[in-house]
């Protein structure tokens, strides 16, 4: 019995251990942001005399607010676009009998074979030729709808009974009605996941919004702090206070739903 | 009378399907189709393509710096896959056991997954700085251990861009296990038991035969993950070089740089499609041994 607590008590440190190491580049970051220039050199993660003036420098003199607003804006629409449309093609192709939907259902899958990096050569030509390049629709339209969501909600609509749909039939409401006041209300664990996939994987897109912005008042979080860091090289203080903004959204959102969003990512992992 | 219901069903389905196949055709299927015929000419998107068979791949074949390239792109791939899946392995399979503090430990682990890859890759950036800056380095030398020179190096450049890498996806697959270890039914563990086996024939016996399903797709996210290495990279090298001296350039930076500083089109597809069919032959792979 002894033996099996000093086991468990070993384990449970030597995972502690990991977990601050795991921890220690986001606590510097912060620790970093909070210091003036001259106390970078000191290892003491809280410095003697914190300080918010990076904060205040970054968002009054250089265009991170902006930046910010452009991640948050391109990553909400992307999300919302692809919990829509998503869910409306994995319901049709799950609920409707119609010829080709086999067909449909396969060709959507085999995008996820398709690598973004062998679409962004065409997606700027397309971008250049409809003067798309530089723009807000150009920054948003590769990712209105994947063929991961539409995977993984035709999965989940495939629990939903059929009964409930035809009761609501019998009771009047049109297709798309049911689709929307029925059928989606309950997928919802389904649709949390998708909401969590897609908007962390906009917020932290770096390659295409790199591609198709040139001017700074269009850059979003990862490619203006990617060019404003290159400039500002050596003032490491300045360059961390915008990775924790960068990071901060995201990281505060885990903190306050912690329980949904490893149960969203579970359920988006093995079930994508 | 069911006929037409039937019908008119099948209307709202192409009307519920209409925008989006056209959305599929355009930015999905097109480009696809698209980046394979560009791969077939030599074009420097001003002016005219001109069709030149498959010189592009001939003359990536006979690139020295390509090969590099690959070499470095396969690297990422070698290093990273076992390392990250053997330290997930093992956090998952221990967290699994411990009750006290289990959601506080599994939240230090799983939230680097959460982060800006951009972010983090400056901040290890910073880290790898030489003394008096880097933390890694000032720490070694309070130790009175030799310093390192890290990404001013040929060769611990790469390893020290890949670390953040396998740092930030660690916390995904630490959760993956944990899911399928929870999925093993107890019976079996009560079995084993009985029949008198110890926790490593347990563990060789049972979890890791039935967590395969769990490795396979494991192994498959990383492996394309590692292959498509970009962002760190980009971020942690000179001038977004990947040096220094090619020394940490994959293939998809090498692509964004024929593309977007050269503008050659022709030769940039041309790798895209090397890259697509090194991601496809990797896939292939997965589902015949998921069929198993």
């Amino acid at each position: 019995m002894k033996n099996i607590s000093v086991r468990k008590s070993f384990i449970w440190v030597m995972l502690a251990i990991g977990g601050i190491v795991m921890m220690t580049p986001i606590i510097f970051m912060f620790s970093a942001s909070f210091k003036y220039n001259d106390q970078i050199y000191d290892l003491a993660l809280i410095s003697s005399e914190p300080t918010l003036s990076n904060y205040f420098y970054l968002f009054e003199n250089t265009e991170f607010l902006t930046w910010f607003m452009n991640s948050f804006f391109v990553a909400m629409v992307v999300t919302i676009s692809v919990l829509f449309f998503d869910a409306l093609i994995g319901y049709t192709l799950c609920k409707f009998k119609f010829k080709g939907r086999k067909l449909i259902f396969i060709a959507i899958l085999s995008t996820l074979m398709i690598p973004t990096e062998m679409l962004v050569i065409p997606w700027y030509i397309l971008s250049k030729d409809l003067g798309l390049l530089d723009s807000f629709i150009g920054l948003i339209f590769p990712g209105l709808m994947s063929g991961f969501g539409v995977f993984l909600m035709k999965q989940f609509f495939e629990g939903v009974p059929d009964d409930y749909l035809d009761a609501a039939r019998i009771d009047g409401l049109n297709e798309f009605q049911i689709f929307i006041e029925i059928a989606l209300s309950m997928v919802t664990p389904a649709l949390s996941a998708l909401a969590i996939f897609t908007f962390l994987g906009n917020w932290t897109a770096f390659l295409w919004p790199l591609i198709v912005t040139s001017s700074a008042d269009l850059y979003t979080i990862p490619v203006g702090l990617s060019s404003f860091s290159g400039e500002f090289q050596s003032e490491w203080e300045m360059i961390m206070t915008g990775a924790a903004v960068a990071s901060l959204p995201t990281l505060l959102v885990f903190l306050l739903l912690q329980r949904y969003i490893i149960r969203g990512v579970i359920l988006g992992g093995l079930k994508g | 009378m069911s006929r037409t219901v039937e019908q008119k069903r099948a209307l709202w389905a192409w009307l519920f399907l209409a925008l989006p196949l056209v959305y599929f055709i355009l930015v999905r299927f097109y480009p696809t189709l698209d980046a394979f015929s560009i791969s077939l000419t030599e074009w420097n998107i001003v002016g005219e393509k001109t069709y030149v068979g498959l010189d592009n791949f001939i003359a990536l074949y006979n690139d020295p710096v390509f090969w590099i390239v690959l070499g470095n792109t396969f690297e990422y791939l070698a290093l990273g896959v076992p390392i990250s899946l053997f330290l997930s392995f093992m956090v998952a399979y221990y967290l699994d056991q411990i009750r006290f503090g289990h959601g506080f430990l599994r939240a230090c682990y799983f939230m680097p997954f959460l982060t800006t890859a951009v972010a983090m890759a400056w901040v290890w950036r910073w880290f790898y700085q030489p003394v008096p800056i880097g933390i890694i380095n000032m720490t070694l030398g309070q130790l009175g251990i030799l310093q390192l020179d890290f990404l001013r190096s040929t060769t611990q450049a790469l390893p020290a861009v890949l670390v953040p890498a396998i740092w930030a996806g660690l916390g995904f697959q630490i959760v993956i296990f944990m899911a399928g270890i929870r999925a093993i039914p107890q019976t079996y563990y009560e079995a084993a038991k009985i029949d008198g086996a110890g926790p490593w024939q347990i563990l060789k016996e049972i979890t890791l035969p039935q967590l395969r399903p769990t490795i396979t797709f494991l192994v498959v996210m990383s492996s394309i993950g590692f292959l498509r290495i970009f962002d760190q990279v980009y971020n942690m090298t000179q001038e977004g070089e990947g040096g220094p001296l090619n020394a940490t350039r994959p293939l998809v930076l090498y692509i964004y740089k024929a593309a977007f500083d050269d503008f050659e089109m022709g030769m940039a597809a041309a790798q895209t499609v090397v890259l697509f069919t090194i991601l496809m032959i990797i896939t292939v792979i997965q589902l015949r041994l998921l069929r198993k």
